[in-house]
């Protein structure tokens, strides 16, 4: 029987996550602890592929949202005691907030000057961050204590539980991704892509697709932050520099922009060769500068899109 | 407390931002005008003129003066050349995709930022100006001998910051000069104005892109130059001044040079005075939502054309 396009894209991802969850078992433990952060920071890459990817908006300002969910929670973790559940909604409301307010903003503007001014708006929220020193202990950052990192019982600063709930958000937010982009609303968010005149003529509200567009990619980055700060107990400034912008940037280009899986082959790819180069020299991130300039140059669909190109069109 | 003379103070410091800032997002400016091209990598070439001009200084040695001529000369030139390079290397090959082009200028950013710092290292070091005598700022008191001068204590400024000044404002006139009166500027506006067409007319336009981009980016190693005596050279000072120059670009109107001087003008005064009163973080903050505002407004920018 053969399956549709869209159905064979759905089981191929599934697979893909039990095979994450089967990697758990053999991999070391440097490797294992790698892969949960690899995980949650591939979530991160996927927000940002949503508004990149799919729907052609190049934003320069991610680490604002990334931040937001960081902050939302770790602020009224650590100075309104809430606990870890009501935390991570708090990330996830400051991510929906921020995202909001910041898109219906900077779409006022479209192309360059939209990269331009997301980039200012996430300086903006850096030096905020760095201002209310006092509260947000500024670029040093503050550690969310291990007693409080534990969500309906589970302890989620333990590898083994850690790692799951990784999975759990990635593989959550990577089947939500591919059910929106097999949905109308996708197809209308890739059509704004392909060709954004065409598609407000034919009647779609491009400007209120942006937007929700934004939205949905500012608030998976938030969760991410949130998530991030809950699984590995730390919240610092350098998480809202423009690096942080520009590293989601970096992997979905190397994994393939408009890919469902680019986000997270990007993550990893990029994970192990600032790792191996970081333990070389100090100037570590002159790889991710001549891994950006030869991608531009000689492969510009990504990984995941070249093999999406040659061996299996129907991926989404 | 007096506080006229802290305000004069603070416009002298606001207009030498002001000077350094106007030059480097003219070149900014330029390349965006006539290339469409966002260069993420202008700061890293800000950063390389002024680490060059302290190469070039402390190989020469000798008096500061000469030092700092020479270098004034050779960083630009240098840089300039470099990003000659990187047009042809790189930007032409993508064909100046907005984009990706984009995506490679900010990989050169990294590759830029990170082999200076294998080379040249993390420390700051400073450029000794050519020349600083102290100036001190006078105000005016009502004695009962009338009005007389005094000079209040520990408030003054240095010739070579007056200096800057006056020498940016000669060469944004020499800029002002080369686009509006000679056979280059005409080239470059032609270009400018419809690429194909000029093609079309002889223009060796790949010439021309190479040249504007290496032009952008010797004005960004020329202003570095300008400033290192009064700041240090260091590998990460090229963030900043990008993220002004591009408040600047977009405030000004992208692609319009008038705009650009105007808005370089207003974002340094009020960097300037504002850093007299508050912190220099609420300075940035508030310079950087002066662009929500701009935008809310007007969004092409305040000489902006559409």
């Amino acid at each position: 029987m053969m399956m549709s396009d869209s159905k064979k894209s759905v089981v191929f991802h599934l697979g893909f996550l039990a095979l994450l969850f089967l990697l758990q078992f053999i991999l070391p433990a440097y490797h294992h602890g790698n892969l949960a952060r690899i995980m949650v920071l591939a979530t991160y890459a996927m927000g940002y592929n949503i508004l990149f990817g799919y729907t052609g908006l190049l934003s320069l300002g991610h680490a604002m949202f990334f931040a937001a969910g960081m902050y939302g929670m770790g602020l009224t973790m650590t100075h309104l005691g809430w606990t870890a559940g009501p935390g991570m909604l708090a990330g996830l409301l400051a991510g929906v907030l921020v995202s909001a307010g910041i898109g219906f903003l900077a779409l006022r503007t479209s192309g360059v000057s939209f990269m331009i001014v997301t980039l200012m708006f996430a300086q903006a929220g850096f030096l905020t961050i760095l201002y209310f020193g006092e509260w947000t202990r500024g670029d040093e950052g503050f550690v969310i204590r291990q007693a409080d990192r534990v969500f309906a019982g589970i302890d989620l600063s333990d590898p083994t539980y850690r790692y799951l709930a990784a999975l759990l958000l990635f593989g959550i937010c990577l089947m939500l991704t591919i059910r929106l982009m097999q949905s109308r609303f996708g197809h209308v968010l890739i059509a704004i892509r392909e060709n954004e005149e065409r598609t407000q003529m034919l009647g779609y509200d491009v400007h209120f697709h942006k937007w929700m567009a934004v939205i949905a990619s500012g608030t998976m980055a938030a969760v991410a932050g949130a998530a991030y700060a809950l699984l590995f107990g730390y919240a610092g400034a350098t998480f809202a520099s423009v690096q942080y912008s520009i590293f989601p940037l970096l992997w979905v280009l190397l994994g393939g922009a408009g890919t469902a899986l680019g986000p997270f082959i990007g993550t990893l790819f990029m994970f192990y060769l600032i790792d191996l180069s970081s333990s070389l020299t100090t100037a570590y991130m002159l790889i991710a500068g001549v891994a950006l300039v030869l991608l531009t140059l000689f492969l510009p669909q990504g990984l995941v899109g070249e093999w999406r190109r040659k061996m299996m069109p129907w991926l989404t | 407390m007096e506080l006229a003379p802290y305000l004069i103070l603070g416009c002298i410091e606001g207009l030498v931002t002001a000077a350094v800032l106007a030059l480097m997002a003219v070149g900014l400016s330029l390349v965006f005008g006539v290339m469409r091209v966002v260069n993420v990598a202008h700061g890293e070439f800000f950063m390389l003129g002024a680490v060059l001009a302290w190469f070039v200084a402390d190989q020469l040695g000798g008096h500061p003066a000469i030092a700092f001529l020479a270098a004034l000369i050779i960083a630009p030139l240098l840089v300039g050349t470099l990003a000659m390079l990187a047009d042809m290397t790189i930007l032409k090959r993508i064909s100046y995709d907005p984009e990706r082009t984009i995506v490679a200028t900010i990989g050169l950013l990294y590759i830029i930022q990170q082999l200076t710092l294998m080379t040249y290292g993390s420390n700051a070091r400073p450029v000794e100006p050519p020349f600083n005598q102290r100036i001190a700022i006078p105000w005016f008191e009502w004695t009962d001998g009338g009005l007389s001068l005094y000079w209040p204590w520990g408030l003054g400024t240095t010739s070579y910051k007056l200096a800057v000044i006056g020498f940016a404002i000669i060469l944004l006139l020499g800029i002002w000069v080369l686009m509006t009166r000679t056979r280059i500027g005409l080239i470059m506006r032609a270009t400018q104005l419809d690429r194909d067409v000029a093609q079309a007319y002889g223009i060796n336009v790949d010439r021309v892109y190479a040249m504007v981009f290496g032009l952008g980016a010797g004005l960004a190693a020329l202003a570095a130059v300008l400033i290192v005596p009064i700041q240090q050279a260091h590998y990460l000072m090229g963030h900043d001044p990008l993220l002004l120059s591009f408040i600047v670009v977009i405030i000004g109107g992208l692609g319009s040079l008038v705009g650009t001087v105007i808005a370089a003008v207003m974002i340094g005064l009020s960097d300037g005075l504002i850093s007299v009163f508050f912190t220099p973080t609420l300075a940035k903050i508030i310079a950087t939502l002066m662009v929500t505002f701009v935008l809310i407004f007007r969004p092409s920018g305040l000489m902006g054309s559409k």
